[in-house]
């Protein structure tokens, strides 16, 4: 794992890509740069949402580097856009025995999934808990379609919920966490605090005590998931953000709970939290 | 609570330290913020500790502690304090200490790993379980590097 950490920073570094943390160039904060997609302005810094103890909440885009920065400003540079292309296609295509397509139920995406990312996760009287976006559209494919589920990061899922997310683009996270979701949203929360492996570090150590600090070669982000799902360098691919919370984990040398779980659903909830009135950016591009 | 009492427990079931060459992690006492004698009886090394205090599946400490005795090596942290001159900030026993469990010197709130305890997060790793980030000696020869970074 060091050894391919190591040669992705020499790559980067070598490619002028990672600019700060090299030695000697402290790099404090945020950056002042605006996210301006396609012309449409995103909002990437808001105030606190109560009870998240940082003085502003700042998009992870305001850290990353002016050329990571800019792959995300236009449509075509954008290498998570093929997927929603994809998205697109299977959208209209119908699956499973019972015929349909998603089309068949909620016509245009461009009109019926306007808003629904910001909303996610949601809660769910059928499924007594949280849906996220992955387990509603798994539950319009075996109970509507009567097709099989889809695995959680794969990539017809990651299409689905890029095109999704993509009709929320530039509208502000609006997690509800109140009512049934109270008890999600304090289980995230506990999660977010909680130490975990053998380096003994909660998400709040590097994400709200230390975000804007170099760690290594790392520009340590709020972790805001406002973005996913994000297309990462370091992946060379799109993937969701309970992939990049078990990535997390397994840096800190615990062991990860697993893609789809309470654990994570709640979590996703609490980050959600933690994000509300940042624009949506699906699907973004860090590094 | 719980860590005075391992230390406790520690104590009464005996140590074989008498024996082995290093003391066993649950044997080092941490009194006032001080570790006094040598976890493993021999000096460190600081040509090796310099390496240690490097290497990402190691140390580390770099990650997060800017030295400029090393800025041939990119990619220095921020999260902690630069240690240039910590050799004229504190004394090899203080050193010893922070670095087996900084926790019990700097406060639980502190990020700073303990580099020497069993006293992990929740989950740990399979691979990782019962095993401290760094050897005795190699927590020896990180202080003895640390002692040539002066002012």
């Amino acid at each position: 794992m060091a050894k391919s950490r190591n040669s992705i920073a020499s790559i980067l570094a070598a490619a002028g890509i990672v600019a700060a943390g090299v030695y000697g160039t402290a790099s404090a904060g945020p950056d002042d740069n605006q996210l301006i997609v396609e012309g449409q302005s995103m909002v990437t810094e808001a105030a606190a949402p109560e009870g998240v103890e940082v003085e502003k909440i700042y998009s992870g885009w305001r850290f990353r580097s002016s050329e990571t920065q800019s792959l995300q400003m236009d449509d075509f540079e954008n290498p998570a856009m093929p997927l929603v292309d994809i998205g697109t296609d299977i959208w209209g295509t119908e699956d499973g025995a019972a015929g349909k397509s998603c089309q068949s139920c909620h016509n245009d995406a461009s009109d019926s999934m306007k808003g629904i990312r910001a909303g996610y996760p949601k809660w769910s009287d059928k499924r007594g808990k949280p849906h996220t976006l992955e387990t509603q559209i798994n539950e319009c494919r075996t109970d509507r379609m009567e097709a099989k589920a889809w695995k959680w990061e794969s990539s017809e899922m990651l299409s689905m919920t890029a095109l999704v997310g993509f009709q929320s683009r530039g509208m502000p996270v609006n997690v509800t966490t109140d009512g049934p979701m109270t008890k999600w949203h304090d289980m995230g929360k506990d999660l977010y605090f909680t130490r975990v492996g053998q380096l003994n570090m909660s998400c709040a150590n590097c994400h709200e005590d230390n975000y804007g600090n170099m760690i290594r070669a790392d520009h340590l982000s709020q972790g805001q998931i406002n973005g996913f799902p994000t297309y990462r360098l370091k992946w060379g691919g799109v993937g969701s953000s309970h992939r990049r919370f078990k990535g997390c984990m397994e840096n800190i040398r615990a062991v990860a709970y697993k893609r789809g779980s309470d654990e994570f659903i709640a979590l996703e909830l609490y980050l959600a939290s933690r994000g509300q009135g940042l624009s949506v950016e699906t699907p973004a591009v860090r590094n | 609570m719980w860590k005075y009492s391992a230390v406790l427990l520690a104590a009464l079931i005996g140590t074989n330290s008498a024996i082995a060459a290093d003391t066993a992690p649950t044997d080092v006492k941490i009194n006032e913020g001080e570790i006094s004698s040598s976890l493993t009886g021999k000096a460190g090394d600081p040509a090796s500790g310099r390496e240690w205090y490097a290497g990402r599946k190691l140390g580390n400490c770099l990650a997060c502690h800017q030295t400029t005795d090393l800025k041939e090596l990119p990619f220095h942290g921020e999260v902690g304090p630069p240690m240039d001159g910590v050799a004229d900030r504190y004394e090899v026993a203080e050193l010893r200490a922070i670095l087996v469990n900084s926790k019990e010197v700097l406060g639980d709130e502190t990020i700073m790993p303990g580099f020497y305890t069993f006293k992990a997060g929740v989950r740990v790793a399979d691979k990782f379980q019962n095993k401290t980030i760094l050897q005795a000696q190699q927590v020896e020869d990180i202080i003895a590097y640390l002692k040539t970074l002066k002012e």
